[in-house]
């Protein structure tokens, strides 16, 4: 037996007439190591998961794992067999020890066994310390951990972990990489499903998966492979690079682009054919250098290109003009301080970020990022200290600063039961739009995002590409001059994201100001700064490129975002007297 | 389906033990439990009580004659009617409109003379509130009792007026003094169980689907056998303490009597679970949701539960097809035996009818739901 | 203001009547209480079984039995033939009422002596059965009556009873106006009580509150649309409780009206208090029926509130639908006009005060 997993055509419909989750899915995945299975929302992952978990009925075809067809022989498949779902199976009101007493029993894990598990598990997962906690009351990490002890319990030879990452901070996902990893050298066959094309770029073998079909199964070196010569760094640009990325992206000879810091990164659509960077009007300073082509640029490929560098969206809006007074500082945090009880989630946090700037806020799950967000546009209340927008205290004029900012949440959050063409009418009217001026807006968003032929369509009905759009149109309805973005991209696939920050470039030269919170590395690239929240507290601010610049070593001379990220927590002195969950 | 496991016992505990510490920390499932039983006890005890006892009548006497006087004394003195009296007619008519009182009696200037005379129309007038039309009922016929013994007193006492009357002797079984409540928190009891075995139980399985745990348990060797009992198990004792206490109550603070065998309470009380978590576990198994599931076990367990089991309002003046719908619901047959135990104590004809459509009705329900679940999520 | 209002107020109703789910909360109640409830609540007594045990060989006891036999209340009349066979027939609760008619029955009723009947009366089901033989005791006074008079003797019966507003105390007239009252109750609650949790559920509250409009502003935007709902109910119900069912319709509709608006806003008030509280679209609607059981059973819709004991009187008086209940049936039945009902119409306005003050209270609180 070579292969851990046989899919043989294998199709899935959830109607019968509805279209294929899975199409005709064919793929031998390997033995030993970490398989990746990747794709975009929507690609049918989370539905392949759980036909090998038997937990589905194939429409056609066939599948074995690790020998096993996942129906006929379900009952003995399952004693080998680990699979942790999307929400990691957990009970969230019994303790960590009752719910590894419960998946023992259920997995028949019983006496010295028993014992030498639950010692095994809980130093692995460093769980040992918690395991009177209830469940519910653990961060998301260890909750991931956890949710793997359970899953490890009786030993299986598959295990299969739904998307274990998404909602994680970088440093959870790394350790939780390191442990599977081992558990992977021991001979487990490990199938690991993901939206990060960064994660499924460290796996032996990927299924990259794209509306229902197989792209690509093979190692990921070998698709990037494909690559090569074709990935560029742009360097010493003077001039406004996100206008610079529009106009690159514009050029024939480039495939895609995104910002990286103060370079930008392209990709070319054949090796060696560059474009001219006269012609860009990059500076004079500019340079290309080539670099090591990634998964995401061959899933870029594979899908035939990025969006292009035209944004219809920064056509229609209108120039932001300020009072020169706040210009300097449109968003404001002065001594900002929130407690809930003792514990204060966001701790004296003081910065302010000038028109026209992308201000990026990360930091672990937990540290008060969202905390920090939600004071920002108005959805908390302070402690103490101040949050103002234009000048405007959120604190005492609450509804004349709101009318003058735009917010978008992680989940676009929109009403899921109402047309796209109600949902304008009624976002622009809540900001106090009517008559022609509301006609003449509502036109223009569908325009600029072309949303002409879903108007009558519900955003439930909608793909994620779409949903994103439409919540951006519905932000921005009111010309604000700040716009908020909470998590912006989670969980959408590597050509929208590119669409919608081609959106956010184009207004951001309009003059609006941006503030966006992520855990995705290359998002936080995009922003002028950063600022890195991590126990309440801001532990840095800076440009991309500065704060990598500090998290240089001898050994990482060039740190990735990620792992200056990483560094500058892990090298921040703990604050005495504060809950480390 | 294939499910090819065997049983396991190991694994049956574990699961009920995981629903049963999940039971004691969910402050909600204790809620409805044991406070909301009693809430609905104390409801239903006090709040439904169908006996007009000490109604609202207002009594006008026109006749300043003797036996109008002591007719109006003795209407007075009765335990059943509260009298309050009036100078005018037209005062009590805006009173009887106003609510303030339920109805009336006068006794017309000439009452001592007619009923010397026996000339008819009779003279005592009763009008009643037709828009409680319960209390309607009542008033008149207490009226109508009062009277008819206060005559026969009266003709006893007076050799001149000689009457060759009936004397009705009620006599009331089971339930000597008619208090409504006797019939109305057994009754209740039914509902009590409706509420824990159909919508906890549609409740907490939703759950599970809600937030993923019932994918992970799939995906280990637990058998169908041993998810299904483990959802049953923990909420059959759960009901069963409740219903005791129930019982408890019932009989210390409400009074009503239990002359029944407790055992065969259990008995019924299990056999009624049956259907009701069959019910509660194949609409969360249909649904997945947890709105949805109270939603529907709301309308298909509760509402039936509450208008068309008899426990309040009588199945037999029901229209013929409502009729019909009633004997599908098990809740008309548990109510009828939790009357007969706690009243009649044991009546076999009632009790084996019950007991045949409870058995019924249960392995009817609880078939379906064990037929409904399957090991995946299709 | 008034312009961002019109649009919450349209977004609300679109909610409510485009989503099939809410569709079929806002009118499956409405269409199973009016086929299910008026002919399901009844307390009325009809098709009643009356079991008769005659040991009178005599032509009186016959005579009554014939009286009996023609009685509209009892359709089914059970000879039983033994005191054993009349225990079981009460026992087995195949007859409501047993009456015994005595050997000597004939014989008393032809001395002019009094005769006496026994009457067994099924106490497990004390409320029907209790009318049942309040029918059969006026058979037996009627047919005494007739006897006596046929004697030359004075009639012992002298009582005349008439029902006022609903002569034929039909149990129809007062559970339609009733109808009115609970459906209103359940549209002001499930649209209140829902909307906030569903738009806490979907993220989308925090995109409202982002926005300039203002947490009273919110709330007057999810208030209206449930009293608009609770009209658009109540109001078929009660065209179908005078066009369907024949109730009359005596008193005023604009006092109908008014009372309906505070009614309705005095529970939109308590649904967006437990809209506020709750988490979950599920808590909310454990939150509405958890008020709406008590609601409805204490406020004289299956008992009147005079026979509860002293603390029940007085939730009775604080919850909303027990004033709007005599309302109703005094704008149906007694012709209540504005002056009528204003008794219970200013509890109504102190109810309304009150939970909209804690609405409120709540919403800025839990939410802005």
């Amino acid at each position: 037996m070579t292969s851990a997993i046989a899919l043989r055509s294998l199709t899935h419909r959830f109607a019968a007439a509805g279209s294929a989750a899975l199409d005709a899915v064919s793929a031998e995945i390997p033995l030993g190591g970490i398989s990746g299975l990747v794709g975009p929302d929507g690609a049918g992952k989370t539905t392949l998961m759980r036909l090998m978990a038997g937990l589905l009925k194939p429409t056609a075809g066939s599948l074995s794992v690790v020998g096993l067809d996942p129906l006929s022989q379900g009952a003995e498949l399952r004693t080998v067999l680990g699979y942790m779902p999307q929400k990691f199976g957990l009970y969230e009101d019994l303790t960590v020890e009752e719910n590894l007493d419960l998946y023992a029993d259920l997995r028949g894990v019983v006496g010295a066994e028993r014992k030498r598990s639950f010692s095994e598990l809980l130093a692995f997962t460093d769980l040992a310390a918690f395991t009177d906690r209830p469940a519910g009351k653990l961060s998301g990490g260890m909750k991931q951990k956890l949710g793997l002890a359970c899953v490890l319990l009786g030993r299986p030879r598959v295990l299969l972990l739904d998307e274990p990452s998404v909602g994680v901070d970088p440093i959870s996902r790394r350790e939780l990489w390191r442990m599977v990893t081992a558990l992977a050298a021991d001979g487990m066959a490990v199938v690991w499903s993901t939206s990060y094309l960064d994660e499924a770029e460290r796996c032996a073998f990927i299924l990259l998966m794209n509306a229902g079909r197989v792209a690509y199964a093979g190692p990921p070196a070998d698709l990037t492979g494909r690559l090569a010569g074709r990935s560029v760094q742009l360097t010493g640009i003077e001039t406004n690079r996100r206008a610079l990325l529009g106009r690159a992206l514009d050029a024939p000879q480039v495939m895609d682009g995104v910002i990286q810091g103060s370079r930008i990164r392209l990709v070319l659509r054949a090796a060696g054919d560059a474009p001219d960077l006269a012609a860009l009007a990059a500076g004079p300073a500019a340079a290309l250098v080539a670099v090591a082509p990634r998964l995401e640029d061959a899933f870029i490929d594979i899908l035939g290109g990025g969006p292009g560098g035209h944004s219809g969206l920064a056509a229609v809006m209108p120039p932001v003009s300020l009072p020169e007074a706040s210009r300097g500082a449109v968003i404001r945090a002065e001594a900002l301080t929130k407690k809930f009880g003792d514990f204060a989630a966001t701790d004296n946090v003081t910065f302010s970020v000038p028109q026209g700037e992308i201000f990026g806020l990360l930091g672990p799950n937990g540290a008060g990022k969202s905390t920090t967000f939600k004071m920002l546009c108005g959805l908390l209340v302070p402690t103490s200290g101040t949050a103002s927008v234009l000048g405007i205290d959120l604190g005492r004029d609450a509804a004349r600063a709101r009318q003058e900012l735009g917010y978008m949440a992680q989940k676009f959050s929109l009403y899921g039961n109402l047309s796209v063409l109600q949902n304008l009418t009624f976002f622009s009217g809540v900001y106090g739009l009517e008559g022609r001026r509301q006609a003449g807006k509502i036109d223009e968003m569908i325009h600029a995002f072309a949303l002409g032929p879903y108007l009558g369509t519900t955003p439930t009905d909608l793909s994620l590409g779409y949903k994103q759009r439409l919540a951006l149109a519905c932000a921005l309805m009111h010309d604000p001059a700040v716009l908020f973005l909470d998590e912006p991209t989670s969980g959408v696939d590597p050509v929208t994201r590119r669409e919608f920050w081609g959106h956010i470039n184009g207004v951001v030269q309009k003059g609006v100001t941006v503030m966006v919170t992520t855990h995705f590395m290359d998002e936080a690239e995009y922003c002028d700064r950063i600022g890195l929240v991590y126990r309440g507290q801001m532990i840095a601010v800076g440009p991309p490129d500065a704060l990598k610049a500090t998290a240089a070593t001898a050994e990482v001379p060039d740190p990735t975002m990620e792992e200056a990220f990483i560094a500058l927590v892990e090298g921040h002195p703990p604050v005495a007297g504060r809950a480390a969950a | 389906m294939t499910d090819g496991a065997s049983f396991s016992v190991r694994r049956l505990l574990a699961l009920c033990r995981k629903e049963s510490l999940q039971i004691v920390r969910d402050p909600s499932s204790i809620i409805i439990a044991f406070v909301l039983p009693i809430a609905l006890l104390m409801i239903y005890g006090y709040g439904v009580n169908l006996d007009a006892s000490r109604v609202r009548v207002g009594v006008l006497i026109e006749d300043s004659g003797a036996q109008a006087t002591r007719f109006a004394a003795v209407l007075a003195a009765s335990p059943y009617l509260e009298t309050h009296r009036y100078a005018a007619r037209e005062p009590m008519v805006a009173a009887l409109r106003s609510g303030a009182i339920r109805g009336y009696v006068v006794l017309q200037s000439d009452f001592g003379t007619r009923l010397a005379a026996g000339r008819s129309p009779a003279p005592v007038e009763v009008v009643a509130d037709g828009a409680e039309p319960n209390t309607a009922n009542f008033v008149a016929s207490y009226v109508q009792g009062i009277w008819a013994t206060w005559a026969g007193q009266e003709a006893a006492q007076s050799a001149s007026v000689r009457a060759g009357s009936i004397n009705v002797i009620a006599r009331y079984w089971f339930n000597p003094a008619a208090v409504s409540r006797n019939f109305i928190v057994p009754g209740s009891i039914a509902l009590i169980m409706t509420i824990i075995g159909a919508m906890l139980t549609s409740l907490v399985i939703a759950r599970e689907w809600e937030r993923g745990t019932m994918e992970a348990l799939l995906s280990t060797p637990v058998t169908r056998t041993e998810l299904l009992l483990s959802k049953i198990l923990p909420y059959y004792v759960l009901a069963i303490a409740s219903m005791l206490l129930c019982v408890a109550l019932a009989v210390t603070v409400f009074a009503v009597p239990f002359r029944g065998s407790l055992l065969l309470l259990l008995l019924y009380t299990s056999l009624f679970l049956g259907s009701a978590l069959g019910i509660g576990l194949l609409l969360s198994t249909v649904t997945r949701n947890q709105f949805n599931a109270a939603q529907a076990s709301l309308n298909v367990a509760f509402l039936p539960a509450t208008m068309l089991s008899g426990f309040v309002y009588e199945i037999a003046s029901m229209p013929a097809p409502l009729r019909a719908v009633t004997y599908l619901i098990p809740a008309r047959y548990f109510v009828n035996a939790l009357q007969t135990l706690f009243q009649a104590g044991f009546v076999g004809r009632i009790l084996l009818e019950d007991l045949v459509f409870l058995t019924a009705s249960a392995a009817f329900f609880l078939g379906l739901t064990a037929l409904k679940t399957r090991r995946r999520l299709d | 203001m008034f312009r961002r209002l019109i649009t919450l107020i349209k977004k609300e109703l679109q909610l409510n009547l485009r989503d099939p789910q809410s569709r079929v909360l806002l009118f499956l109640p409405v269409l199973l209480q009016l086929t299910l409830f008026p002919f399901a609540a009844t307390l009325e007594v009809k098709n009643a079984t009356l079991a008769i045990l005659n040991h009178d060989l005599g032509g009186s006891g016959r005579e009554l039995v014939q009286r009996l036999a023609a009685a509209r209340a009892f359709p089914h009349l059970l000879m039983v033939t033994s005191q054993a066979e009349l225990t079981r027939v009460v026992d087995e609760q195949r007859a409501l009422v047993a009456l015994e008619v005595p050997a000597d029955f004939s014989r008393k009723i032809a001395d002019g002596r009094t005769a006496d009947v026994l009457a067994v009366i099924d106490g497990r089901r004390s409320n029907s059965a209790q009318i049942a033989f309040g029918y059969a005791q006026s058979v037996i006074l009627g047919y005494a009556d007739e006897r006596a008079t046929q004697a030359g003797r004075p009639p012992t019966s002298a009582v005349i009873v008439r029902n006022f507003y609903n002569p034929n105390l039909e149990y129809q007239w007062f559970i339609l106006p009733v109808l009115v009252a609970v459906i209103t109750t359940l549209g002001s609650l499930i649209v209140t009580a829902l909307s906030v949790a569903r738009e806490r559920e979907q993220g989308t509250l925090d995109q409202l509150l982002v926005s300039p409009l203002t947490p009273a502003l919110i709330m007057v935007g999810k208030a209206v649309p449930a009293i608009m709902v609770a009209f658009v109910q109540a109001t078929v119900i009660a065209l179908a409780a005078v066009f369907i069912y024949r109730v009359p319709f005596q008193g005023s509709v604009f006092a109908l009206y008014l009372s309906m608006l505070f009614y309705a806003m005095s529970l939109a008030g308590f649904g967006l208090f437990i809209s506020a509280l709750c988490e979950t679209q599920q808590q909310a609607f454990l939150g509405v029926f958890s008020f709406m059981v008590p609601a409805v059973m204490l406020s004289g819709f299956v008992a009147p509130i005079e026979n509860m004991p002293l603390v029940f009187r007085a939730i009775a008086w604080v919850d909303p639908l027990s004033h709007f209940i005599v309302i109703l049936k005094g704008v149906f039945l007694k012709g209540y006009g504005l002056a009528d009902v204003w008794p219970n119409l200013w509890p109504l306005l102190l109810d309304t005060i009150f939970t909209m003050s804690i609405g409120y209270w709540m919403f800025r609180r839990r939410i802005a």
